[in-house]
């Protein structure tokens, strides 16, 4: 029981603090993106395809952990870890 | 609930997602790597999509007028000058685009399209494979998204890892790329060569592990995620007010559907561009 509880625990903490960093990051990156487009409207093309290549690069950490986190919660591989402990 | 196996109630939640997270494998997986052991339908689906894909751009080809192009040369041509001006603007040797441009391409679209096996119904294939399991007699596993396979996207990623190093060889020789080896990243002091050729031994593994996890990631999560969306439209019938998990299900799964669009094509830009990049490096020197 304690460990479902914990792992229960365990995947909100991995998707909500990974969803923290990776909205930060890309609120700064796409803010920096809008600024610099109005600066020098001529670079946005290319700077688009940068900000995409980059938003794909910081998601990246927070979408794995997403995928970790949901196994956990649906096919909890620690649970079968205990039930093979020896008692 | 489609592929529910040899077991004869129903399957838990939990069950299910077990269920589909299993490979049609050649063999009994006895450790986490284990080379002796084959992903029989990962192999399979992405060497169908490998020859789809190669057999859709040789189509453009083939038919390409120099006049004004129907709307499949168009977006083909579109494709190939947006992989070109990349190439151009990260590989500064003409020589080596020759190679490295086509590949790039051929990289985006095998992997878009291992991608987009995400979008079709999540059960659709693993349940003709049930349906059909008298006449194949094999086990009743099928995973359809080659890309959420670790072994697939870490395939790509060594491979992306061994052009580069043959391209260090090639451009610096042998010599001169050991002596990058050994004087890069601090200094050519022999005192710094331990410390510089540890640098480099980590920057080359952990360009090709994040490589792989990024693209495998992301599928696994996409992949899972729809999994759990199934399911729910998959509890409709258990409860009186089922009705609005079967319209949730329909809502959720659009929507995600919508959002993976983005998701697949820019993961395969992403690793395309890091391909570009990681072999414009093994040109640069130090």
């Amino acid at each position: 029981m304690e460990v479902i509880s914990f792992v229960a625990l365990a995947a909100g903490l991995i998707i909500g603090l990974g969803a923290v960093g990776a909205c930060i990051g890309i609120g700064i990156m796409g803010g920096k993106y809008l600024e610099s487009a109005g600066r020098q409207p001529e670079l946005m093309g290319e700077l688009q395809t940068k900000m995409f290549l980059l938003a794909g690069l910081i998601d990246a950490a927070f979408i794995i952990g997403t995928g970790i986190a949901l196994w956990f919660a649906t096919a909890n591989p620690f649970l079968a870890q205990i039930a093979n402990l020896p008692k | 609930m489609a592929a529910e196996g040899q077991t004869s109630h129903a399957p838990t939640a939990g069950e299910y997602i077990v269920h589909h997270l299993q490979h049609l494998q050649s063999g009994k997986q006895s450790s986490v790597v284990d080379f002796s052991v084959v992903n029989i339908d990962s192999v399979f689906y992405s060497i169908l999509l490998g020859v789809i894909g190669c057999w859709l751009l040789w189509l453009a080809a083939r038919k390409a007028t120099s006049g004004v192009p129907g709307r499949f040369q168009a977006a083909v041509e579109m494709l190939v000058e947006m992989v070109d001006s990349q190439a151009k603007g990260i590989v500064h040797n003409a020589h080596s685009r020759k190679l490295v441009a086509p590949l790039a391409l051929t990289v985006f679209v095998w992997i878009f399209m291992m991608n987009a096996m995400d979008l079709l119904p999540v059960d659709l294939l693993p349940h003709l494979w049930h349906v059909t399991q008298p006449i194949h007699g094999a086990p009743n596993y099928m995973r359809v998204v080659p890309t959420a396979d670790l072994s697939i996207t870490m395939g790509l990623s060594v491979s992306v890892l061994l052009i580069c190093l043959y391209y260090n060889v090639k451009i610096k020789g042998l010599g001169g790329w050991v002596h990058e080896l050994f004087s890069a990243p601090f200094g050519d002091k022999w005192f710094l060569y331990p410390v510089n050729f540890l640098m480099q031994i980590i920057e080359f593994v952990a360009k090709t592990v994040s490589h792989g996890m990024r693209l495998f990631g992301n599928m696994y999560a996409g992949e899972l995620i729809f999994m759990l969306i199934a399911l729910m439209g998959g509890a409709f019938a258990l409860s009186f007010t089922g009705i609005a998990l079967a319209i949730g299900h329909v809502i959720a799964g659009a929507v995600w559907a919508i959002f993976h669009i983005l998701i697949i094509t820019l993961q395969a830009f992403v690793f395309m561009m890091l391909t570009l990049v990681y072999v414009g490096q093994a040109h640069d020197a130090h």
